[in-house]
């Protein structure tokens, strides 16, 4: 079988419900074999895009082509090819692990043995317990190790570690990466930019139904060209006067959040008391200060101004 | 490949499958229901307290003694009172005018007998109600009787208990075909819109899962079902209280067959759309209702007026129970079941074909 250059195409998607647009106008190529991540705050569109790609949903307009195929003439055969985990699936609580995975496992024309699936994910002691005993992670790999029963190419995961609790988290990423080494292509949505940080070859960031940036995460971070990021906060109820740290060497962009300022800088050690200096100027003064290394959350809030997990 | 992934993801697909998608799901359907107590209580164990009850109410007995009222006020009530007195059936109050008003009204006694002028004898009672009749007859024959009558015929009395005439014998096959409405229909509907609610038929569309497999697993699991509810109220019918099967077995098990697909369709075609549980349910009760008053489970569908006859007659459980009542207590044959069995085909194809065109797998 000849490997398509892209395990997905999305052009030009558009999807309106009523009056609200969902997706406006999104494009997307996934590689073979990448993890790809699409990031973006609740409500930016991710879900209604996955599914979309996933046959789930028409789109109003645009073009989707996947592993080669369109929905509208190969429905049959990109079934048997793709894993589907959907965001708020349950499954039926009076059956067991096990019993759910081969249910899954009877509707795929070929796939790995019933068995491997559960040790895959790691559900080996609990493949006879019912699904209503399971912890919310233990659900969360019972959905992936549906969406793996035909073996597919290609991999959506809708929010796999919405909700779970860290160590659930990181049980779920050792599994991701995983099936990323095994060389399946994978599109998973999140708002989390660790686990796109950690999890994605490349990431697109997605707002208001569009693709802001995309890239690799580390290119995406360097694109801010900072080495650090400098939070100040100051005491509350301060008059601050706008744009304080133009012109404060070192400071390559600044913007305010309530009594928190938030600033890229080029090297911590050369800007921070070139910052306290500006305070001092100012008559201003600080409650708290906290640097650390750009991440993806920075990129999101250079972007659009807002943080990705405000509703 | 790294040596670390080779090492972690080490499975070998095979091509071809486990096991066939309609066996697991059927066997899926029947795990779902075997592990939910509170269904298999009122499938199976429901009907039989049910038919337990109801046979115990309406067990064949001897006749009550009948209460009749003799009004004190009357001047030859004495001699009533005495004429009445040596028939072991009836039981004598005496009532004073108001009080036999009121015992009339509210039913304690049957009738009220008043003595008249020159040996006259009236009765007060309400043609309407049964006991009464029945009271006048007794009353009667016990007056005239004492004052000298001497009967033109001589009769005997030769008392029998004939199987299928009782009333456990008309109500058995109406809870059987009753049943059959009832865990069709809630049985699919719920199962339905619950996976519809949790995103499970979603998931499942997400999949190369063939959709009239997912359906058809469902009437499976409901044929499987009906198997064992009707194999035990029959039998419990037979044994605990002598309900006869006097026609085909063959017969029987089409009807029963027809009836479990009439109401499993109609179960798929009321979860069709339905997004939640509440819907349903309305919808459910909304068709049900009328079937469970009107369709002959637990009186004669007989005692509805004329008019509306042609549409009770046309109604699937009343279909049902005609047939399935038909077979075990008349034991009809094939040509006198045939416009029941028509009806519910009839109501199967539709309810079948409409469920499947209108049905909301998101």
């Amino acid at each position: 079988m000849p490997v398509a250059p892209l395990a997905l195409e999305v052009r030009a998607l558009r999807k309106t419900f009523g009056t609200v647009v969902a997706v406006d106008g999104l494009d997307l190529d996934v590689h073979t074999g990448e993890c790809f991540g699409l990031l973006g705050p609740n409500g930016a569109g991710k879900t209604t895009t996955i599914e979309i790609c996933e046959g789930l949903q028409e789109p109003d307009a645009g073009e989707v082509i996947v592993l080669g195929k369109r929905w509208s003439s190969d429905e049959r055969v990109l079934r048997e090819r793709l894993g589907v985990q959907l965001q708020e699936t349950q499954f039926s609580e009076k059956v067991t692990v096990e019993e759910t995975i081969a249910l899954f496992r009877s509707f795929f024309e070929r796939g790995p043995a019933v068995k491997e699936i559960i040790h895959l994910v790691q559900l080996d002691e609990k493949r006879s317990a019912r699904v209503g005993t399971l912890s919310g992670g233990q659900k969360q790999r019972l959905s992936v190790a549906c969406a793996l029963a035909g073996d597919p190419e290609l991999l959506f995961l809708d929010e796999p570690t919405t909700g779970l609790d860290p160590q659930s988290r990181r049980q779920l990423w050792d599994l991701v990466e995983r099936l990323r080494a095994s060389g399946r292509s994978i599109v998973l949505t999140t708002h989390y930019m660790e686990e796109a940080e950690r999890l994605c070859d490349r990431v697109a960031i997605v707002d208001h139904g569009k693709v802001i940036a995309i890239d690799t995460p580390r290119s995406l971070i360097r694109s801010l060209g900072a080495e650090q990021v400098v939070e100040v906060e100051l005491a509350e109820g301060a008059a601050v006067p706008a744009g304080l740290f133009n012109g404060t060497s070192g400071v390559l962009d600044s913007r305010i959040d309530g009594p928190v300022w938030t600033l890229q800088v080029s090297a911590a050690h050369t800007a921070v008391p070139a910052v306290l200096h500006t305070l001092e100027s100012a008559n201003l003064s600080l409650t708290e200060l906290r640097t650390h290394s750009p991440t993806l959350e920075d990129v999101f809030v250079s972007l659009t101004g807002r943080h990705l997990r405000e509703q | 490949m790294s040596d670390v992934a080779a090492k972690e993801v080490t499975w070998n697909p095979q091509p071809g499958r486990s096991s066939s998608p309609l066996v697991q799901l059927t066997l899926i359907r029947f795990r779902e229901f075997l592990r939910e107590p509170e269904a298999v209580f009122w499938t199976f164990i429901f009907p039989l307290l049910l038919a337990s009850g109801l046979g115990l109410a309406f067990r064949s007995r001897p006749a009550d003694v009948a209460k009749i009222g003799v009004l004190t006020s009357a001047p030859g009530a004495q001699r009533i009172r005495e004429s009445l007195a040596g028939d072991s059936s009836l039981q004598i109050v005496s009532l004073d005018d108001t009080a036999a008003v009121n015992a009339l009204r509210i039913g304690t006694v049957a009738l009220v007998v008043v003595a008249q002028d020159s040996g006259r004898v009236e009765y007060r009672f309400d043609r309407a109600r049964e006991e009464a009749r029945t009271a006048r007859l007794m009353v009667d024959e016990a007056l005239q009787r004492a004052s000298g009558r001497r009967n033109a015929v001589t009769t005997t009395d030769a008392l029998v208990s004939e199987r299928g005439s009782r009333y456990i014998d008309f109500v058995l096959p109406g809870l059987l075909a009753m049943n059959l409405m009832g865990s069709g229909m809630w049985g699919i509907g719920f199962s339905i819109v619950d996976a519809r609610r949790k995103k499970l038929l979603k998931r499942f569309v997400a999949t190369p899962m063939r959709r009239y497999h997912y359906l058809a697993s469902f009437l499976l699991m409901r044929l499987g079902l009906m198997v064992i509810e009707v194999t035990v109220i029959s039998t419990f019918g037979y044994f605990a209280f002598g309900v006869p099967m006097r026609g085909s077995l063959v017969a029987f098990a089409v009807a029963c067959l027809l009836g479990a697909l009439v109401f499993g369709s109609l179960g798929l075609l009321v979860a069709s759309r339905a997004r939640t549980i509440e819907a349903a349910s309305g919808l459910m009760n909304l068709l049900m209702l009328p079937m469970w008053v009107a369709s002959g489970v637990f009186f004669s569908a007989g005692n509805f007026p004329d008019a509306v006859q042609p549409v009770i007659q046309a109604l699937p459980l009343t279909a049902v129970v005609d047939s399935v009542r038909g077979i075990m207590i008349q034991g009809l044959g094939w040509s006198a079941l045939a416009p029941e069995f028509a009806i519910v085909a009839t109501w199967l194809v539709l309810s079948f074909g409409i469920a499947l065109k209108f049905f909301r797998w998101r």
